[in-house]
């Protein structure tokens, strides 16, 4: 009988961030810890002609000044995914750069210091003499004759290019169309700003040769194997990496970046702890940032509504350098989704992932199937508009059924996996009722004759969850070069008291709460009696973190398997204590019993204490009940839904005001409703703020003009609706508890269904696209051109 | 987010506060709120070596009396307290309405009217209030105070007629013309909180519903707040009407070259700036009388 699965339980983890008693990396403070500070390139693109330290170094309070030269012994950070079965030019960034900068905000020296301000005051004594060159920001403009060139390595700026699909099937089918629909869409540059900058420590141990770093990490086990097989060239155990409390990442957290190596080397040079955190506007210029895709598409149809074919071409701009798994975004885990909900027989898609003198971009919340998602379902829209045919009709007519699974998309991409299982259309029906679809047309109707502009945009997308399976991802040529298994430790302590260690990593998720729900549910024991652990590589098994919505679709499950190995021990012991036949004895609740008889019980917490003190065991068990779990899932999990977004554009201003957002989400059974809706609409505020307010504006000389929080719109609570979020439950096969994920699904599913909202207010004007982001500046254009 | 050293004074009269002008010179900086002037520093865009903090003068600058033909409001009046009080809602309504369009809570519990104004952010929402309200600023220097009318006060990019070692004081707001109606209206920077164009306008009319008087003036749109002259001569005079109103407002941005960066174009404010002078009259009419 679940208890805590499927309640809306309070999140363990809630009161310690609501008292301020949460420990985050500003909280950590060692004894002798020094302070470090960054100075960062001012411009885009220059060559480092000479850097002089030396008064900087001489100021008070300053320790020690160190530049590239001074790491010139590490190695680059390594680019850990790249696009698969094509060459990838790759080009990393430095611990410090030494000879050059390809966008603002590298680093280039560091100042360490007694305390933060004199660290910070020693940086503007710091001289460089810079060559400037010329920049390019935009991904198309690198790729053409006479662009700036960035890296020797990569011809007109391209990193990779990359297809996936059947482009000979795909151009016979649009040519045996009856109507082919050509469209560009900008899926702008995004900062992901999660609410707790980056930062790590480093501390050294002499005498074991021993480094431990502290730092911001959604996957501390990575980051360890990262940092010293790749970058110190040390053996991993020589390197102990915990993230205390992550205040959020959104993506941006998975990644290895300079200063996590840099702060180790720091200690160990300097013989005290070293910290380093960034400020905000080095988190704006300096961490990475998400999407920036320039699409072409065509997509072919038939008089009826029928997709044909689909052909993509994408310029994913990956920045001046490459990220950690940069290549791999804009590649496997978008062209794998771009046939969305929909049968599409024919299907190409070629990337070119292209160098410019920005920031770098990996993932950000969704990474790559928010891309995806846009273009097909901007493009089902486009269809239905041609065609004079009602968007949810044309959604019906496409929809993978429910006995096409599994079903392979025709972007062939996922190594012989395929979509595990969906109700596509029931999730559609269930939105569109839950709107009131055909009461709110005639409201359009009546409101157009009041000269008032309101749009309803669907959006029924498919996300890919669980990135985990070894069979895919590991595969040679594939371009990860490790599987993405995960982790569990499970260990009943003498009183019943229960430790779960898990490789996943909680930045925000509610970990500590949803996977003890799990484990009490299952093992028949109080939720207060669990202590969920994560995110340090000395006491967790390792993993791989978390990220992709994986860690209920992939982490919980492991620690699932885990208990259950628990429970058979138990069983049989419990057996052993009541002198029955194992045969005879069942676990339920908690309790150990004979068939029949469950007033004659041995509890969990008997047993553990029996299985601990070990002086009766039945021949050949060992001792303890403790269980190491490796759950490497057979297939990804593939979450859908329906989000609907009703608008009231103002054709005077061009502003958009949503009205109602409703979301139909289907992530398999669902651990705790609460957390789950925090999920969604966290999610959709991300894709509201995408489709109505955030991009990362860069001048043409690579200066970032969204800076900081006055210029980039972080959406407020003043900016968004009411959410109406609901879900319908069809499990997965893929794992045994059925679930799905859930961590994406909204900022996945959101931007094309205010989008798709806002260009069905303006159809009257004849607008049939406006590029995101649909500021009020973009929409009023768009009004005056149609006018025009 | 690490400011420079500075050292810090909080002296307690005006005089005071005027002496450590005097002896620091351009080196220091007056804090009331501290809401533009904070982050700068944090950010290192300004780095003054001395700050003179203005929290125990608030004793003394900060109130909002009723004079008669005046209502005097200190200069370290908060942005809430002008949004609060029932006297400006009563007698100058469209202060309180302007203050209350100001960042969050927070930020107007502490920023005050008079650093707000002697500041003169170019998208501040205050500067667009006190134009339309045609208040009298109070300055007070080693040599005594002096007043300065408000339409002589904005001098464009963070530029006032305030003189080195001036302090402002006091702000002196006529008081309305009895019937007579009044709005702020503002476009909201989805990012800052600031005016991308903000318009106050203050309308009496006359007995058979001409404009008898008038005053519009904006901000956010230009290097500095300023009066819509053109937009207040259009109508004037005239029977108000909704036609009348859009005719004027056509001219909100004559002889003005609008700001452009990457949120608005020139194009795009030039609009907002129409648009908006003619919602705030139209609002102000519709509340006058």
């Amino acid at each position: 009988m679940a208890k805590y699965v499927g309640a809306r339980q309070k999140r363990v983890e809630d009161p310690r961030l609501i008292t301020g008693n949460a420990r985050y990396l500003e909280d950590v403070q060692l004894p002798g810890m020094l302070h470090a500070a960054v100075l960062r390139s001012p411009y885009a693109h220059a060559r480092i002609d000479s850097i002089d330290t030396s008064a900087a170094s001489r100021l008070p309070g300053v320790v020690a000044v160190f530049t590239g030269q001074d790491f010139a012994d590490l190695n680059p950070l390594p680019c850990a995914w790249q696009a698969g079965g094509v060459t990838n030019n790759a080009n990393t960034p430095r611990v410090l750069e030494i000879d050059k900068v390809t966008h603002t905000g590298m680093g280039i020296a560091v100042v360490v210091a007694e305390d933060r301000y004199a660290a910070e005051d020693a940086l503007a004594h710091i001289e460089v003499a810079y060559s400037v060159l010329p920049t390019v920001v935009d991904a198309k403009k690198a790729t053409e004759a006479g662009a700036p060139q960035l890296h020797e390595n990569a011809p007109d700026n391209i990193c990779m290019t990359w297809e996936c699909g059947d482009q000979d099937g795909t151009d016979r089918a649009l040519g045996a169309s009856d109507v082919v629909i050509r469209e560009h869409l900008t899926n702008q540059r995004l900062i992901p700003t999660a609410m707790e900058p980056r930062g790590a420590i480093g501390s050294y141990d002499p005498g074991t040769e021993e480094y431990t770093v502290w730092m911001t990490s959604q996957a501390p086990h990575v980051m360890r194997l990262l940092m010293t097989a790749f970058v110190m060239g040390i053996p991993e155990t020589k390197m102990r990496c915990l993230s205390p409390q992550v205040g959020g990442a959104f993506g941006s957290k998975i990644f290895l970046y300079p200063e996590y190596p840099m702060v180790a080397v720091l200690a160990q040079k300097l013989g005290r702890p070293v910290k380093w955190t960034e400020s905000r506007q080095e988190n704006y210029i300096a961490t990475t940032h998400g999407r920036d895709h320039q699409t072409d598409f065509e997509v072919g149809a038939l008089r009826d509504g029928t997709i044909t074919a689909l052909k993509v071409t994408t310029y994913a701009n990956l920045g001046g350098t490459l990220s950690t798994i940069a290549p791999g975004i804009p590649t496997s885990l978008y062209g794998s989704m771009l046939s969305g909900t929909y049968k599409i027989p024919h299907l190409h898609c070629q990337v070119y992932g292209v160098y410019t003198n920005t920031a770098m971009v990996d993932a950000y919340r969704g990474a790559g199937r928010p891309e995806a998602t846009f273009v097909i379902e901007r493009a089902v829209d486009l269809v239905a508009r041609e065609l004079n045919l009602d968007p949810a009709e044309v959604r019906r007519k496409n929809f993978i059924q429910p006995e096409d699974f599994p079903y392979e998309p025709a972007s062939n991409l996922l190594n012989g996996l395929a979509y595990d299982s969906g109700e596509y259309e029931k999730a559609l029906e269930r939105a569109l009722e839950q709107v009131g679809y055909r009461e709110f047309r005639q409201e359009q109707q009546e409101a157009r004759q009041q000269g008032r502009y309101l749009g309803i945009g669907l959006s029924s997308y498919v996300e890919i969850c669980g990135v985990a399976p070894s069979k895919w991802v590991g595969l040679p040529g594939e371009g990860w070069g490790a599987g993405l298994w995960e982790s569990a430790n499970v260990r009943v302590h003498l009183t019943g008291k229960t430790v779960v260690t898990t490789g996943s990593q909680s930045h925000g998720q509610g970990l500590e709460t949803t996977m003890a729900q799990v484990v009490a549910d299952e093992l028949g024991i109080p939720i207060e009696d669990i202590e969920v652990k994560h995110s340090d590589t000395m006491s967790t098994p390792f993993g791989y973190g978390t990220y992709g919505s994986r860690s209920a679709a992939v982490g919980t499950i492991a620690l699932y398997n885990s208990v259950q190995r628990i429970k058979e021990k138990a069983r049989k012991l419990g057996a052993h204590m009541l002198e029955a036949s194992e045969e005879d004895v069942v676990y339920q609740d908690g309790n150990v019993f004979v068939k029949g008889s469950p007033e004659q019980a041995k509890t969990i917490q008997e047993i553990a204490g029996a299985a601990a003190v070990a002086y009766d065991l039945p021949a050949g068990m060992e001792p303890f009940l403790d269980d190491t779990a490796y759950y490497d899932p057979p297939n990804c999990t593939y979450p859908f839904g329906t989000h609907i977004c009703i608008v009231e554009v103002d054709t005077d201003t061009g502003r958009v005001e949503i009205k109602r957002y409703l979301s139909v989400d289907d992530c398999g059974p669902v651990i705790n409703p609460l957390i789950a809706d925090g999920q969604v609409q966290g999610g959709i505020t991300q894709g509201i703020a995408q489709a109505l307010y955030e991009f990362a504006a860069y001048d043409d000389s690579g200066q970032l003009l969204t800076a900081s929080m006055m210029d980039y719109a972080i959406p407020k609570a003043e900016h968004l609706p009411h959410f109406e979020n609901s879900h319908t439950v069809t499990p997965s096969p893929v794992n045994p508890m059925g679930i799905k994920g859930i961590g994406e699904a909204g900022t996945i599913a959101s931007a094309p269904a205010v989008v798709n909202a806002v260009v069905d207010a303006l159809s009257p004007f004849g607008i049939r696209d406006i590029n995101m982001p649909l500021t009020p500046q973009a929409v009023w254009r768009a009004i005056q051109e149609a006018g025009r | 987010m690490y400011p420079e050293a500075f050292s810090y004074h909080a002296p307690s009269t005006v005089e005071e506060a005027l002496a450590l002008l005097e002896r620091h010179g351009d080196d220091a900086k007056l804090l009331a709120g501290g809401h533009s002037l904070l982050p700068a520093m944090k950010l290192r865009l300004s780095g003054p070596t001395h700050i003179i903090d203005m929290k125990h003068l608030r004793g003394s600058l900060d109130y909002i009396r009723d004079e008669g033909d005046d209502v005097a409001i200190g200069a370290l009046t908060t942005h809430r307290s002008l949004e609060r009080s029932e006297l400006l809602r009563g007698k100058l309504p469209v202060l309180a309405e302007t203050a209350g369009c100001i960042g969050d809570m927070q930020v107007r519990n502490l920023g005050t009217l008079g650093g707000s104004v002697a500041h003169a952010d170019p998208a501040g929402d205050l500067p667009a209030a006190v134009l339309a309200l045609d208040a009298v600023l109070v300055a007070q220097g080693s040599g005594g105070t002096r007043t300065i009318a408000a339409g002589e006060f904005f001098h464009g990019f963070f530029e006032t007629a305030l003189e080195a070692g001036e302090i402002l004081i006091e702000l002196r707001i006529p008081t309305l013309a009895a019937g007579s109606g009044s709005s702020y209206q503002k476009f909201f920077h989805p990012a800052s909180g600031y005016a991308v164009c903000g318009a106050a306008a203050v309308i009496t009319p006359d007995a058979s519903g001409n404009v008898a008087s008038c005053r519009v003036a904006l901000t956010g749109v230009s290097e500095g707040a300023y009066r819509a002259t053109a937009v207040e001569e259009a109508l004037v005079g005239k029977p108000f009407s909704e036609e009348l109103a859009a005719a004027a407002a056509e001219h909100a941005a004559d002889g003005i070259e609008p700001l452009e960066d990457y949120f608005a174009d020139a194009t795009y404010r030039g609009h907002l700036a129409k648009t908006f002078v003619k919602r705030a009259l139209l609002t102000a009419w519709e509340r006058s009388g």
